[in-house]
């Protein structure tokens, strides 16, 4: 299909329908709300189920409901709305149900602001809600990349048995971009979901959606049982960019939207003869720790940038392993910095160089 | 003669009572001499054939210990 | 020539309740499984069990079930019915998880008209967690959260969940019944079985709330918890249809 100019959040919204989501269940928040808007209009025409949960607790446990009874399903939120589906997404896990959830990421703690941010990286990444679990996580920079991720996710969710979120920020949410939807992505073999609430039909035992485990050593059995599904993830699911390694004086490490802000300086380092290399992870979880082995021996020192106060920073500095000095750049709050402050962090850090 | 008979899952019986009350005609009581495996005296009918199968113990028993026969 | 006229239902599993002797939990477990077994429903019914003393009794009903967290149930129970319309989908909730911190899932589902049949079950008390004071604790009664006995002033007046539920239009039937007799156990299997014929018929939202008894927490016999229930909850939990389908829907 040819490229056709669409808004982030309503190509998110296509891009499910493509991969087969058969129900959503959201609720509005800025900067994601034409995201259910697209959905309520036509999902129906993919013989899907769209609703507008009472909230988005609601929404997360209708997801949960859907998914136990075996169908492809999605809900999407921005920042506050996603920590209210802690809880739900927790259990989730818990009960090893899939299911893809949209974070159109925005400025906070708290109510924040309505403008895009990359701080719910720690929200994401070690789990807002409580046990020893993960959430696979995409962190895309543009829509035609968001669009594949998605469809991708499905596949993903589902042959792990595990959350799948896409963190994407209100700027990704909020701009048009040409995308095709029907480009093909990489698809899994995925088993039948004999486990799902499908109703016995009389032709099985009856089967249960459940992650309580009273007895403690069920409970421990249960958790590393998810453990070595995360293990085999993080082996398996890493997935980033490398751009310009080749003899790099400084590697940038980025994601999304800053990933995006990024190449821009680089253009300018590289017309001022300042060679800067980027490693973008494209999973914040599993990071991608394996690319930290790529940075070049010409690398002086890594400059992580993100659109908060440093959230990611810890996985570069673990990642790093004490290999480099690890710089600092962000703007927060919803402001986006322009390429020049890249421009001048990256020469400031050569300058000057340093671990924060 | 019988109208009704009581068969009771002794082992499943917690000894609650509900249907000693229940039972119209007082027939019902807890086995004075045994102790299930639960720790519980179990249910027993001390004067079985003025049983009418009324069903009224198995109404109120919370384990489903009870199985009711008309004769 | 005998008869059997009443036995275990095959809707429910062998697994031994693990409730406290007495617990009128058994009684409406027990309930539920007969009127699906009966309507023939257990082949296509999914069930959601709720967080409170009844949280794992998805080991005892023999459906497919699906566990929901505290108060989630009927968005969890939407879930499921959006995706699978034929299955029959009930949830099964304490005074915690529906009056407490579910008054949002359980108002929105009956808003909606969700066709889903729930259990209520209120017995004035936090069971499981060890016997605190729940919205539906009666005033002047006293609980390990309301030491002195409620009170109004400090706690409000208890919640009366089928009134509440009855003001909106989509809760097609809401009735409240009692299991302290036989006479009332029967009834109150009448009005499951009718619930679950609304959801059947897909004529939407029906709510059952059980008056029903905590011994333990109420520190009282079996039959002493039955007698209170009956002496003081019936005042202000009146027995009853709050609403029902018109003639003409059914």
């Amino acid at each position: 299909m040819a490229k056709v100019m669409m808004k982030g959040n309503e190509a998110m919204a296509l891009a499910a329908l493509k991969a087969g989501c058969k129900a959503f269940f959201g609720y509005p928040i800025t900067p994601q709300s034409e995201l259910p808007e697209y959905l309520a209009k036509h999902m129906h025409k993919y013989g899907g189920v769209f609703l507008q949960a009472e909230s988005e607790v609601a929404a997360i446990n209708m997801v949960y409901g859907a998914s136990g009874a075996g169908v492809r399903v999605m809900t999407s939120s921005s920042s506050p709305g996603i920590a209210l589906k802690q809880e739900g997404i927790s259990y989730m896990a818990g009960a090893e149900l899939p299911a893809v959830i949209i974070n159109v990421m925005r400025g906070g703690p708290g109510l924040g602001g309505i403008q895009p941010s990359q701080a719910d990286y720690k929200q994401i990444t070690r789990g807002g809600g409580n046990g020893d679990y993960y959430v696979i996580a995409y962190a895309p920079e543009d829509l035609q990349e968001t669009v594949n991720v998605i469809k991708e996710a499905f596949d993903v969710a589902d042959l792990y048995r595990n959350p799948v979120m896409i963190a994407v920020d209100g700027l990704i949410g909020q701009m048009m971009e040409p995308v095709d939807v029907d480009m093909e992505v990489p698809k899994r073999d995925l088993p039948e979901k004999t486990w799902a609430t499908t109703g016995t039909q009389g032709k099985r035992p009856p089967v249960n959606i459940n992650s309580l485990y009273l007895d403690p050593l069920s409970l421990e059995k249960h958790a590393l049982k998810l453990a070595e599904k995360y293990r085999l993830i993080k082996a398996k699911e890493q997935r980033y960019e490398l751009v310009n390694m080749d003899g790099a004086e400084l590697v940038i490490v980025a994601f999304g939207t800053m990933a995006r802000i990024t190449r821009s300086a680089m253009e300018i380092l590289a017309q001022e003869g300042i060679k800067v290399g980027l490693l973008r992870p494209i999973t914040i979880w599993p990071f991608p720790e394996k690319a930290f082995n790529e940075i070049p021996e010409t690398a002086k020192g890594i400059l992580c940038c993100e659109l908060s106060t440093g959230q990611m920073i810890d996985d570069v500095k673990i990642a790093n392993n004490g290999r480099l000095p690890v710089g600092f750049f962000g703007r927060t709050g919803g402001m986006l910095p322009e390429p020049e402050e890249i421009v001048n962090a990256v020469k400031a850090m050569l300058g000057g160089l340093k671990h924060e | 003669m019988a109208l009704g008979k009581i068969t009771v899952d002794i082992e499943r019986c917690k000894g609650c009572g509900l249907c000693i009350e229940a039972c119209p005609y007082h027939l019902l009581e807890l086995t004075p001499d045994y102790v299930n495996k639960k720790g519980y005296q179990p249910m027993r009918i001390h004067t079985p054939e003025k049983c009418i199968g009324c069903a009224n113990c198995a109404m109120m028993c919370p384990d489903v210990c009870i199985t009711v026969e008309r004769l | 020539m005998s008869k059997i006229v009443f036995q275990r239902t095959k809707g429910l599993t062998e697994k031994e309740f693990s409730y406290c002797p007495g617990c009128t939990h058994g009684i409406i477990h027990r309930l539920v499984a007969e009127v699906l077994e009966e309507l023939n429903l257990l082949d296509r019914a999914i069930g959601i069990s709720p967080v409170g003393c009844s949280v794992m009794n998805y080991e005892f009903f023999n459906c497919d079930m699906q566990q929901a967290a505290h108060g989630r149930a009927p968005a969890v129970a939407t879930g499921i019915k959006r995706v699978r319309p034929d299955a029959i989908v009930f949830t099964y909730q304490g005074d915690g998880d529906l009056a407490s911190i579910g008054t949002a899932e359980i108002v929105h589902a009956a808003h909606r008209s969700e066709n889903i049949t729930v259990i209520f079950i209120n017995n004035a008390v936090y069971g499981m967690t060890g016997g605190q004071m729940a919205p539906t604790t009666l005033v002047g009664q006293k609980t390990t959260t309301s030491p002195y006995g409620r009170d109004p002033k400090h706690s409000g007046q208890p919640i009366r969940m089928s009134e509440l539920l009855a003001t909106i239009p989509g809760a097609t039937y809401v009735e409240r019944v009692s299991v302290h007799d036989p006479a009332n156990v029967r009834k109150a299997k009448r009005a499951v079985k009718k619930a679950f014929e609304i959801q059947m018929n897909g004529l939407g939202f029906s709510f059952v709330e059980f008056i029903s008894t905590c011994p333990v927490n109420w520190g009282k016999t079996p039959q002493e918890a039955l007698n209170w229930a009956k002496e003081n909850m019936l005042s202000y939990y009146p027995l009853g249809v709050f609403r029902e389908p018109k003639e003409d829907a059914q």
